[in-house]
């Protein structure tokens, strides 16, 4: 089947999608956007996180079809026109939160979701939107680090931008 | 494999009485983990996103009629007052990303003795019905008479859930349930309570052991007995220890859990009599803060 | 292969990053800004115009015999370009890493649930699982050899290989074993001098490294006959090693390039797809990619060990050791991966890090049908640690010492010998490393007044509102070797160019090392950084067309690698500064290289480098070899065996609640001597990550078999630790050198993943006043003697 949505803000399309396709596979291996990865695709890790609608979901648990039409936002849309790092992204690449870097790209997203909701979450808030993402590399120490470090600086900026 | 979308209500109802085998899928979490892992292969897929009154709920003040698509998130922001015990279960529901696509609906549809809504939705009382509709009619389901096999629900081949009706929470609810880990877990097993000082009854509802979600029929009537023979729904005494730990056995009892890689039936019937001590008397401690306030 | 048919392959080019940081700073990961934009490709994102999709039929049984497979079904399905099984391999039928055991297909039986059988390439990953299921294949079945007893009576239960197709000195479903007897060893006398002895059995489940990447690549098969191999793993060479001769190719023609690696932790160190991916690719002539799903990548990589464990230790009355007598069962599953390794591990790091005068060893590693087991982060030493840790625990309660003081008065320091005879030549600071986890302040007690259900036992699945919870304080210590031992010389490979680009001098490292995620290619620009006095450091991206690094394991890299990077970047600054003599003239003999510059400490910069190279460039390879080592006597386990040790201390503080046993860690403290910290907030985070695995391993990590069967192969039931099981690291880092070390570093990584776990028990014991000699520890063992 077909399958058009939006990506990034771009209109996409994909073709002779299997039905039993997950949204993951469709834009990892269709589309070109390889960012959001592909470690459980059972919903377990939380790496595959992207934004349907503006609500972080795992993309390996939404049917392809089932995002006909609609607007999706990967790990590679945080990212600004000129390529600049977003804020989110920034904050993990200075506070040490990447090693590996499988779990980031979802972590990034949900944290950006986080951050969006609240900007200035309390640890247990952070612990707990997190929940849904394993890192097997970090101990999750730096990850704590980097969303503190973007919650500042959203705050701070906030402040100087009123 | 085939894939539908139906856009409204009657076209998913006709839908589903042209390919009865089609599977529905809702916020895919159940669906979708068969779907990658080869577990299913239905001969088509029919997709309810598209239908609008699945993510609404209304309430009309005794009844909270839930669109079977609403995400437990929603539950949780939206629902905590009219239906404490289920945005509880709602809260430990898998994770963020998981409460944000997985609802009621798709629970009762997969209807794994496992699923976090069941016991909330069993405590909740014997007035909780599953709406459920097809191109024969709409029919409401008792709860009681919902679960009726691992994995297996009284649904007709042609019927898809429209909305659960729910009585608004009228004393205290609570949920615990038991995982090995502290975020992300399938039950160990899962324990659900409800005060009903309305009618003097009691809810109860167990998970993760026994081929179905069930009532702790023994423990609700034991417990239901002694409030009403000791006047305690009108004084908000304490219910002593004794009352306490007789509850506990009795939920303990109506389990006949397995073991499994999960836990051991042991710790789970265990593990339910201490859950259901404990939220007896959460429940039963803010049940007599209200009586006294009110008093 | 044309770069561009790759998507996303910014990393398999050369990554380049400025910074002023050299050894001992913190630059940012030359790699993070791909990774965080979601550009960096990882072997999962492979991808080729034309590529199709390898998948593996795997035995659903632990022991059968196959009679017969039919692939005739599967090749008439649509889409399938070739199905295969051990027929069609054109060259060996056996690979392996230390004994090449194991076939690439299974060939007339299946040792393990799981074993691949056959293969399949297809159109699309779900054409090719359709494929697969038409495969038929007939099987005997028979009773799997699990347990040791089994094992160990090969007369009644069977053999897991046949004796006679033994390829080491395996016997018996012995696939290796170590035994070591130091001072008196332990005998009735020795057992005499002994005012108190304490023993206990203790066992370890399986443990998974669980990194979140799949096993995945792409074998593109090139026109000179050979195979591109593009792929994540440990150490490139020693898969090629493997790889060749099972496909009847000259090594040179079978060129791999590392893909972005989602993590390792010794899962990677064995072949997975690769001879799959490849052998696919030989006989459809198109590129083909296997990516393992989550329950694939269970079946198809190594386990740590399960362990079981008889340990007695016998001191004196005022708390000194006498004698240690231990016996270290391990379960090699189905093919020797790394067995003989992890025995000698655990045989020569068993008795922990402590003087014992009267030591008794005996390790085995045993054949069985359960999953292969091989490496994993602190293989051997988490095993054992787990043992000697809970004896000093008991033998304080039996002395009535404070657990860490009983410790501190059995502690090895400089100058001690190893129950092997070796002498410690470095700094051991191991009574230090345990008072400063004692004297780190303790987090405050539980807040009842404002509770947080995301704080307590069972967080949000709302378990208890304070009641039941009772808090717990537990320390211990580890030891772990750093390197391969025994005799290996596990030497690594760097190539160092130095030009001028863009008007700069750049430094360019060039080594065949598996960047996992632990920071490798951070250091080994700082390193040419701090060699060579320059700002700019490109990383090229890690291939066969060097010399081999050896592996991502054993902490070694930053010693090893990054010890080669430090000789060539040596090697190109005398080059760089003998051609200034050449030009210039220079006398001077304190030059060295600075801010761009040649630099002399007393008459200052003698001309900047951008002069002296002009277009030429100094392009230079080294070798680092690590001192040698020999291998432990067979009987006495007696020699020079490790290259160096590591030490690292840990304190947990639990809150259990008792009556349900759920467990929360509330802190967990680790002290470590790193030597020297190249780049402490890599090192920290190693720290870190490694205390987490083993937090994982004290209280929820296992892959549960029966009867030869895994029962949990998904993240479903096989649980790691989410943010909210995981508490505050604190990390505490000593800098003692190791003049044996480049730079006196120590290696870090595996360290914290021996040391926590036994503290976290030790934690939970001290809360519940149980006895717990299994892990992990699961909510079962904390309540079974409760009343209901
Ligand atoms: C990582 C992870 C963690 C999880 N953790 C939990 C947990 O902690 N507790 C828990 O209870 N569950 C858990 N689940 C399971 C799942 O999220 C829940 O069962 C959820 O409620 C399913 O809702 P859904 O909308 O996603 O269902 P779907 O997957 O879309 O559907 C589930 C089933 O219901 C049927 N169905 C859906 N809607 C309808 C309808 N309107 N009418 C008829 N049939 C319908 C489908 O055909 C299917 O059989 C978890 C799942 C994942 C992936
Ligand atoms: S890949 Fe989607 S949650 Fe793991
Ligand atoms: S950095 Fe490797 S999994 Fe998180």
């Amino acid at each position: 089947m077909r399958v058009t949505f939006t990506a990034n803000g771009k209109p996409v399309e994909a073709d002779d999608v299997w039905e039993g396709e997950s949204l993951l596979y469709v834009l990892r291996e269709r589309v070109g956007l390889p960012g959001s990865k592909n470690a459980c695709e059972q919903g377990e890790c939380g790496s595959c996180t992207v934004y349907l609608d503006g609500v972080p979901v795992c993309s390996c648990l939404v049917a392809a079809g089932q995002v006909q039409d609609r607007e999706v936002r990967t790990v590679e849309g945080l990212t600004d026109e000129n390529g600049e790092l977003g804020l989110v992204q920034q904050a993990f690449v200075d506070a040490g939160a990447v090693q590996c870097g499988f779990c980031t790209p979802g972590l990034l997203v949900q944290t950006d979701a986080l951050l969006d909701q609240d900007a200035q979450p309390s640890d247990n808030d952070i612990r707990e939107a997190l929940s849904g993402n394993l890192c097997r590399c970090t101990g999750y120490e730096k990850i704590m680090d980097a969303v503190r470090l973007a919650s500042a600086r959203k705050c701070a900026g906030k402040g100087a931008s009123e | 494999m085939e894939f539908l979308r139906p856009a409204t209500w009657d076209e998913a109802l006709a839908a589903k009485a042209e390919y009865p085998t089609a599977l529905p899928i809702a916020g895919g979490t159940d669906v979708m983990v068969e779907m990658n892992f080869d577990v299913h292969r239905p001969s088509a897929i029919l997709d309810l996103n598209r239908i609008t009154e699945l993510t609404q709920w209304s309430n009309d003040g005794g009844v909270v009629r839930l669109g079977a698509s609403v995400p437990y998130a929603r539950i949780i922001d939206e629902l905590s007052g009219p239906l404490p015990g289920l945005a509880l279960a709602a809260h430990t529901v898998g994770s963020p990303q998981i409460r944000n696509r997985g609802g009621v609906g798709g629970n009762l549809g997969a209807a794994s003795p496992a699923g976090d809504s069941h016991p909330a939705l069993l405590a909740a009382g014997r007035d909780v019905f599953v709406e459920a509709a097809s191109v024969r009619g709409t029919r409401l389901i008792p709860i009681d008479d919902f679960y009726v096999g691992v994995k297996r629900n009284s649904l007709a081949a042609d019927e898809l859930i429209r909305a659960v009706h729910i009585p608004v929470a009228d004393g205290p609810q609570q949920f615990s349930k038991i995982g090995t880990r502290n975020a992300m877990v399938i039950a160990v097993c899962a324990f659900g309570f409800a005060l009903h000082p309305k009618d003097g009854t009691v809810g109860t509802g167990i998970g993760s052991a026994a081929p179905t979600p069930r009532r702790a029929v023994e423990a609700e009537e034991y417990l239901r007995g002694v409030l009403a023979e000791r006047g305690l729904w009108e004084s908000g005494d304490l219910l002593g220890t004794e009352v306490i730990q007789r509850f506990g056995e009795l939920v303990k009892a109506a389990a006949s859990p397995i073991d499994d890689v999960r836990g051991t039936a042991d710790y789970r019937r265990h593990a339910l009599a201490v859950m259901a001590r404990r939220t007896l008397t959460w429940t039963w401690n803010d049940y007599s803060k209200q009586i006294r306030s009110a008093a | 292969m044309s770069a561009r048919t790759i998507q996303g392959q910014k990393n398999l080019q050369n990554i380049n990053q400025a910074s002023k940081d050299g050894i001992g700073g913190s630059p940012l990961r030359p790699d993070g800004n791909l990774k965080v934009k979601g550009e960096f490709a990882y072997s999962s994102d492979m991808w080729h115009e034309d590529m199709l999709w390898g998948t593996a039929l795997r035995s659903p049984h632990p022991r059968a015999t196959i009679l017969s497979v039919d692939i005739s079904e599967a090749l008439k399905v649509p889409g399938v370009y070739a199905v295969l099984t051990h027929q069609d391999i054109p060259g060996s039928k056996y690979y392996g890493l230390e004994i090449q055991d194991q076939p690439a297909l299974a060939i007339d039986k299946v040792r393990y649930h799981g074993e691949a059988i056959a293969l399949v390439a297809a159109d699309h990953p779900e054409t090719a699982r359709r494929a697969v299921k038409k495969i038929k294949v007939e099987y005997e079945v028979l009773t799997p050899i699990v347990t040791e007893e089994q094992c160990l009576d090969p007369g009644t239960y069977g053999y897991v290989h046949e004796p006679h197709e033994y390829k080491s000195h395996a016997y018996g479903n012995i696939c290796h074993e170590q035994r070591l007897v130091s001072g008196l060893g332990v005998t009735d006398e020795v057992r005499a001098l002994a005012d108190v002895i304490v023993s206990g059995d203790y066992e370890v489940g399986m443990q998974d490294q669980a990194f979140l990447g799949p096993e995945s690549g792409l074998a593109v098969p090139a026109e000179d006959g050979g195979i591109d191999l593009y792929v994540a793993t440990q150490w490139l060479h020693v898969d090629r090693e493997q790889m060749a001769p099972v496909l009847d190719l000259p090594e040179e023609k079978v060129r791999l390039t590392l893909a972005g690696v989602g993590g390792a932790f010794g899962g990677r160190e064995d072949i997975s797809m690769q001879i799959h991916a490849c052998l696919l690719a030989q006989h459809t002539g198109k590129p083909v990619k296997i990516v393992y799903a989550r329950d694939e990548s269970f079946y198809g990589h190594v386990h740590r060990h399960p362990a079981r464990m008889h340990y007695e230790h016998g001191a004196t009355r005022d708390g000194k050791l006498v004698f240690a007598d231990c016996r270290i069962v391990l379960d090699g599953g189905a093919y020797a991966s790394a067995s003989p390794a992890v025995v000698g591990n655990a045989a020569s790091l068993g008795h922990g890090p402590y003087v014992i005068p009267n030591v008794k060893m005996h390790a085995i590693a045993l054949y069985s049908n359960n999953p292969s087991c091989g490496a994993m982060r602190g293989f051997g030493a988490v095993q054992a640690a787990f043992g000697y840790e809970s004896q000093m625990d008991k033998l304080a309660a039996e002395l009535g010492l404070d657990p860490v003081e009983l410790r501190q008065l059995n502690t090895m320091s400089e100058g001690d010998y190893m129950p092997t005879g070796q002498q410690i030549d470095s700094p051991a600071p191991v009574a230090d490393l345990l008072r400063r986890a004692k004297e780190m302040p303790l987090p405050p007690p539980l807040d009842t007044a404002h509770l947080d259900v995301r704080q307590l036992p069972g967080a949000l699945s709302n378990t208890s509102h304070g009641e039941g919870i009772v808090r717990g304080v537990g320390y211990s210590v580890g030891i772990k070797n750093v390197g391969f031992s025994e005799g290996f010389d596990d030497y690594s490979t760097a190539r160092v160019r130095l030009e001028v680009i863009g008007g700069e001098p750049v430094a360019m490292v060039h080594t065949a090392m598996a960047e996992v995620g632990q920071g490798g290619v951070t250091v080994h620009a700082q390193i040419a950084r701090t060699e060579l006095g320059v700002e700019q450091v490109t990383i090229h991206p890690a291939n066969t067309e060097v010399g081999s690094a050896g592996s991502t394991s054993a902490s070694r890299q930053t010693y090893m690698t990054g010890g080669a990077v430090k000789l060539a970047a040596e090697a190109v600054k005398r080059a760089l500064i003998e051609k200034g003599r050449r030009r210039y003239g220079w006398t001077h003999d304190d030059i060295t290289l600075a801010g761009g510059k040649v630099v002399s400490a007393r008459s200052g910069a003698l001309v900047s480098m951008v002069d002296l190279l002009g277009d030429e460039a100094i392009d230079l390879t080294r070798e680092h070899h690590h001192r040698p080592t020999v291998p432990f006597d067979k009987e006495t386990g007696q020699g020079f065996g490790h290259v160096q040790y590591t030490f690292c201390a840990n304190r947990a503080v639990v809150d259990v609640d008792v009556e349900l046993g759920l467990v929360k860690v509330v802190e967990l403290t680790a002290v470590q001597d790193v030597g020297k910290a190249l780049n402490p907030l890599s090192v920290v985070g190693q720290i870190q990550g490694g205390c987490t695995q083993a937090l994982g391993l004290a209280v929820m990590e296992e892959i549960i078999v029966r009867d030869g069967k895994v029962r949990n192969a998904s993240f479903t039931d096989y649980l790691i630790p989410t943010i909210l099981d995981t508490p505050p690291i604190p990390v505490e880092i000593l800098e003692l050198p190791d003049p044996h070390a480049p730079y006196g570093l120590r290696g870090v990584g595996e360290a914290p993943t021996v040391s926590a776990t036994p503290s976290i028990v030790a934690a939970i014991r001290n809360a519940t006043g149980l006895a717990l000699n299994r892990i992990p520890v699961r909510p079962e063992h904390l309540t079974t003697e409760l009343p209901g």
